[in-house]
């Protein structure tokens, strides 16, 4: 007879055997490289724990040996799915370091284009959640669009998803017709598409029974864990960087701030909806008030490459191109915090120049990475299938996350 | 924000901790404070509570190597969200003795930017509750982004660069 049969069965303490379940690293539902070790009592989650760094490629110390021209390919990569956003943050940084005044007609510009890029970037969050609730549709719909604003950037600088789009000071040069119209062509049918999206999902009973109270976390919460962007705004606190610092004449357009109230999964997408119809808005406020006949880059000699048929006949513009090139200009000595909207929050460039032609050190401050290790708590005690669209909701890209 | 904003908050360091404060200057319209790093949890404390400045909102913490390679920096920037004012806070440690207390108990969002910390610069954050490796592999024996660590191998010759001086 064993020993157990021996004790009085009502002093047997039922010992409760979880589950250890691996969701990720590669797994479709992640979108991206990041594994979350979850241990699962059936099918409710009882603790999460998220392991990052996949794809850590070390972008703070590379940065750190290239000049500055250099460092915004490196930007690109960030947050793949609105690397305008990126390039401009770097670029505002690099000029509050120099001190340089861009005229309105550039500032206006890169308004159109990183508004265009918060488009594209909602685009994939949001048909995303479509998708990881079983609605494959509006993926497929909306994911045209999107390709429709990768010709835009590919108009603009040849390139669709790593743009390295525009200069240090502004545009390389003036947006050609072709450009211009394609994004009338887009402002004029995208809101048709876009609405029909929009009564797919916004008032679908399916969709609000999936999503609402999934997931949620309050504004204290998402406060003391640095929740910054739409995260931090379907929590109720109406938090923009584009209105709270205006950078780059956002001061100079009409828009509201959306903000949700319960920071649940429908709340997230929601307020991503609205920001979608803001930044229509305010591309159309932009072309309406775009001055004509300015240049599209400040006085920066430092970092526009001369044109060429100056190259091969004059020497000064010689000894500029061959500077600009190997990235041998001077840099002032200073320390400076710049930070944009980007597509998933207050994308900050903490940035100290020693005078040197490499930063003496750049970090970026990366939302995603920030607020993604909130995470674990938001999951604790739902659903599998809940965290999943919780994951997709608060949109956490790889790229972002491990720089 | 400026010199007002600069000279209210240093006012107040001042009146509470006074020669631990070691420099107070305006880097680009950033307010920026150089704290004792014996102190520095009680300075953070005492801007996040204090009632006027209420510094509640953590933006950014990120670590550095000061350029003769002897001390470690950490950096904090804070955010009070209603009055729209920034602040950095920098502190300084011997290399060979990196102790910074946490701020995972004033802030949870903490947690994570310190671990990456650690990673990169090796700053043991006393009371930290998982000091571990975050981006970098466990293995890992040393602290990447110090500045004895250079990208790339000096004593390669065959991306000889010597024309352009590098």
């Amino acid at each position: 007879m064993s020993k157990k049969e021996n004790k009085n069965p009502d002093e047997v303490v039922q010992e409760k055997e979880y589950s250890i379940l691996n969701l990720g690293p590669t797994h479709p539902a992640t979108h991206g490289i990041f594994q979350n070790v979850l241990k699962m009592d059936g099918e409710i989650i009882v603790e999460a724990e998220p392991t990052v760094g996949y794809i850590h490629r070390a972008f703070e110390k590379l940065a750190e040996r290239r000049p500055y021209a250099q460092i915004t390919p490196l930007t690109d990569r960030l947050n793949y799915c609105s690397s305008p956003i990126n390039n401009m943050g770097w670029y505002m940084t690099v000029e509050k370091l120099l001190g340089a005044k861009l005229p309105k007609r550039a500032e206006y510009m890169r308004v159109i284009i990183m508004e265009l890029a918060r488009i594209a970037d909602h685009i994939v969050c949001n048909t995303v959640i479509g998708q990881d609730t079983g609605a494959t549709t509006g993926f497929l719909y909306l994911f045209q669009w999107r390709e429709k604003i990768y010709d835009i950037y590919e108009n603009i600088c040849g390139a669709r998803l790593t743009t390295n789009i525009g200069r240090i000071g502004g545009f390389d040069r003036d947006w050609s017709p072709k450009t211009w119209q394609l994004i009338n062509d887009f402002l004029e049918g995208f809101p048709k598409a876009f609405r029909e999206f929009t009564a797919l999902l916004e008032r679908n009973k399916i969709f609000m029974d999936r999503t609402i109270n999934c997931g949620p976390i309050s504004a204290e919460m998402a406060l003391s864990y640095s929740f910054t962007g739409p995260n931090l705004r379907a929590a109720g606190v109406d938090y923009d960087v584009r209105v709270a610092t205006p950078y780059s004449s956002y001061e100079d357009f009409d828009f509201i701030i959306p903000t949700g109230k319960s920071g649940d999964t429908y709340d997230r997408f929601m307020v991503r909806q609205q920001e979608m119809w803001e930044s229509l808005s305010i591309i159309q406020q932009a072309i309406k008030k775009m001055p004509k006949d300015q240049p599209t880059h400040a006085d920066l000699p430092d970092f526009f490459l001369p044109p060429k048929e100056q190259v091969y006949n004059n020497m000064e513009a010689l000894i500029y191109h061959f500077k600009i090139v190997m990235g041998e200009m001077d840099i002032p000595k200073g320390e400076v915090y710049s930070c944009v909207e980007g597509g998933n929050g207050e994308l900050g460039f903490y940035l100290i120049s020693d005078g040197g032609r490499t930063p003496f050190r750049l970090h970026f401050r990366r939302p995603c990475f920030i607020y993604y290790q909130a995470y674990p708590e938001m999951v604790k005690g739902i659903m599998l299938s809940d965290a999943i669209i919780t994951m997709s909701s608060m949109n956490v890209i790889a790229g972002e996350l491990d720089a | 924000m400026s010199q007002d904003t600069l000279n209210k908050i240093s006012e107040k360091l001042n009146q509470h901790f006074g020669s631990d404060v070691l420099v107070a200057e305006l880097l680009y319209d950033f307010p920026c404070f150089t704290i004792n790093h014996t102190k520095i949890h009680e300075v953070l404390t005492f801007l996040k509570n204090d009632e006027e400045l209420n510094f509640h909102f953590l933006t950014d913490l990120t670590g550095m190597q000061t350029a003769d390679e002897k001390q470690l920096g950490v950096i904090y920037h804070l955010h009070n969200m209603m009055k729209n004012i920034r602040v950095r806070i920098r502190t300084f440690v011997d290399i060979n003795k990196p102790d910074v207390p946490t701020a995972t108990d004033l802030w949870p969002g903490a947690n994570w930017m310190e671990r990456e910390t650690f990673d990169f610069y090796g700053v043991r954050f006393k009371g930290h509750p998982n000091l571990k490796r975050i981006l970098n592999v466990d293995e890992m024996d040393i602290f990447p982004m110090r500045k004895e660590y250079p990208l790339e191998d000096q004593s390669r010759d065959d991306k000889s660069d010597k024309m352009f001086g590098r």
